[in-house]
């Protein structure tokens, strides 16, 4: 696949709006048949739609296949909250539009809590061990309800135009200078603007585990809105804003900003000295999958260093197994991840208090 | 025979009713149902009558919100029916072939989604390719800069989508005006402007409340717009909607704020009615 080609697929990578609607209709309709028989279908695989679920479809699911002789079905996800409605309510109904899904942290522990999660069975994901901690979900009775798939940053980008020299903090999002010129995702589940409020200003996120610290934290975050003239949901709007100048800095995706940089557009991702947001997505199981024995040896599979480096060099993100087991060059490990310390989402405020923090963020933003 | 008949034109009935059933009583029930489920934070939802949907909506807050959206599509309405108007009758005087190429230019306006219209004029209102050059060029404006987002290019989005639906309620009406009417104004001295308000309008006042409140209802269901060329404290209710549903997966809450808003829509659309044929009382 060409750059171009990439970059123009990236686009709709984690999904956008349009295609979150499109995929709620379509997958409604495509809602598997009663009845079905279970041993001849092909395993169904949900990852983003767009750039992510080419990507697999080219480099992944072949090699599985003609591996282990485990068919794919490869379906378009809307990115995590739309499609964790709809396997919810499918699931209820006894169904499942996907057996295995490429699910977000936030509405992967939503999930969690419904135990929407088929349990899995650890020995039969031997390369678990790969994984560090933080990448095997479990339930509280210690069973895995999900495992790290790949991950990503969230950092600071800017038009090199505008920028002839790359900003160093997250700090240059409170400077007065760039009044009105700054595009920042709309989401408090997923611009983790907090986390980088907190770790800006505050000596890091700890401050967010009382109410009254997040209030001071979303009262410090109300100072940069006078810089922003957008808040994104749509990732299109604001990479090909970027590349315009018409926004000439913003949050955005590290390896999308890298791709589209080595195409030849003006733009540069910079992990500011606070570090880069280290977001990711796993794999998890819905219950009402018939099929979870051949989920686990997907997840397997995809466990293997050998497949988390194809992971790197091909899609561009960032692997979840521990860096010394795969085979990355320095540079192609610093094309898609950086050695300063990440800033972590704080995925237990969202789960623990949701409502109240989406409330208080609208009222943040709306003003 | 007759029997037979009379049966098979009542069979007639079944197939609109039961597609109104299916797609539009059953979803609205369900959604009514959601509204008083219960909200689990964290979780999903599960089925119970609790009211506290409804009562998160009660707020200063959600308030403005649903002033926002009601006042936008207020505004929009009067804008798009204002230019409309004049625009069909001028447009009914003209020879018929005329009337007919500029008609299908407008309706082909309907063929343009909602996405393309709202990326389209964010980058003619941008500051690096839009209309803001064109001024710098010409020398009206010092540097090119942006019109986008905001109040106005939300407005000019809103009534550019709009538009073509009013002239097709505007338009049949207007070209079945009977020109000897004004016309008889103009005999007794009334001026053109005259004759237009003080006859052709009020003739044509049940056509214009149809279009106002047909454009209102359209424009109150925008979510994609004011988020393209609003800024957020234009995002109106149907965009607070969706981020709820669509990435709180808090459905009840969803569900309760669309019924409110259907609700306020319906109770609108109602006084219009109301007002009018009141007024028609007063006038026979």
């Amino acid at each position: 696949m060409s750059n171009n080609a990439k970059i123009r697929k990236q686009l709709t990578r984690r999904s956008m709006l349009r295609a979150s609607a499109a995929t709620l209709g379509t997958a409604a309709l495509s809602a598997p048949s009663i009845g079905r028989a279970a041993s001849s279908d092909p395993l169904r695989v949900g990852t983003y739609g767009g750039y992510f679920q080419d990507s697999f479809d080219t480099h992944i699911y072949p090699d599985f296949t003609s591996d282990t002789g485990i068919a794919i079905e490869s379906i378009g996800e809307p990115t995590g909250e739309a499609w964790l409605v709809q396997l919810e309510t499918a699931a209820r109904a006894g169904k499942a539009p996907a057996d295995v899904s490429m699910m977000a942290q936030v509405p992967r522990l939503k999930g969690q809590n419904s135990r929407l999660w088929a349990p899995l069975d650890e020995t039969a994901i031997p390369n678990t061990k790969n994984l560090p901690d933080h990448f095997v979900h479990r339930y509280d009775d210690g069973s895995v309800s999900g495992i790290g798939a790949v991950s990503w940053y969230i950092t600071l980008v800017t038009n090199t135009d505008h920028y002839p020299d790359a900003p160093v903090s997250w700090k240059a999002l409170w400077d007065p200078a760039n009044a009105d010129s700054i595009g920042l995702l709309a989401l408090v589940t997923n611009s983790f603007l907090l986390e980088i409020t907190a770790a800006t200003w505050f000596d890091g996120t700890s401050i967010l585990d009382t109410e009254e610290g997040i209030l001071q934290v979303i009262d410090k975050l109300s100072e940069v809105r006078p810089n922003v003239r957008l808040w994104y949901r749509d990732e299109g709007q604001f990479q090909q804003a970027l590349e315009t100048g018409e926004i000439p800095m913003g949050q955005y995706y590290h390896d999308v900003t890298g791709l589209a940089a080595s195409d030849g557009k003006p733009v540069r991702s910079t992990f500011p000295v606070e570090g880069g947001v280290l977001d990711s997505g796993s794999w998890s199981v819905s219950k009402a999958s018939d099929r979870v024995d051949e989920a686990q040896v997907f997840i397997d599979y995809m466990c293997h260093p050998a497949i988390q480096s194809k992971l790197s060099r091909f899609v561009g993100t960032a692997p979840t197994i521990r860096r010394e087991l795969t085979d990355l060059t320095d540079e192609e490990f610093g094309a898609v991840a950086s050695h300063i310390p990440p800033i972590l989402p704080r995925y237990d405020i969202y789960n623990a208090r949701g409502d109240w923090l989406n409330q208080k963020w609208s009222e943040l933003i709306v003003g | 025979m007759t029997r037979r008949r009379s049966d098979n034109s009542w069979h007639l009935v079944l197939l609109p009713a039961a597609t109104l059933t299916v797609f539009f009583v059953i979803p609205f029930t369900i959604m009514l149902a959601v509204s008083f489920f219960q909200r689990i934070e964290g979780g999903f939802f599960e089925p119970a009558f609790v009211l506290s949907n409804y009562v998160r909506f009660l707020t200063p807050f959600f308030g403005k919100i649903l002033a926002t959206s009601v006042g936008l599509s207020a505004t929009a309405a009067t804008i798009v029916v204002a230019v409309a108007f004049p625009f069909a009758y001028v447009l009914s005087r003209m020879p018929r072939r005329r009337q007919t190429t500029i008609l299908v230019f407008i309706l082909s306006v309907l063929s343009l989604s909602e996405v393309i219209v709202g990326f389209a004029w964010s980058t003619l209102l941008s500051r690096t390719a839009g209309i803001g050059n064109l001024f710098h060029w010409v020398g009206i404006a010092e540097s090119p800069r942006a019109y986008t987002p905001g109040l106005a290019s939300l407005l000019l989005g809103l009534a550019y989508l709009a538009f073509p639906y009013a002239v097709l309620v505007i338009y049949p009406a207007v070209s079945r005006l009977d020109p000897e009417l004004p016309e008889a104004a103009r005999t007794s001295g009334a001026s053109p402007l005259r004759a237009f308000t003080s006859v052709t309008l009020p003739i044509m006042r049940r056509t214009i409340a149809g279009a106002l409140i047909l454009v209102f209802v359209f424009t109150l269901g925008a979510y994609l717009l004011p988020q393209v060329l609003g800024r957020p404290r234009h995002w109106t209710l149907p965009v607070h909607i969706t981020d709820q549903a669509i990435f709180q997966s808090n459905i009840p809450f969803a569900a309760a704020m669309a019924m409110f808003l259907l609700l306020v829509s319906l109770a609108l659309v109602g006084l219009v009615l109301v007002v009018d044929s009141r007024r028609r009382g007063d006038q026979s």
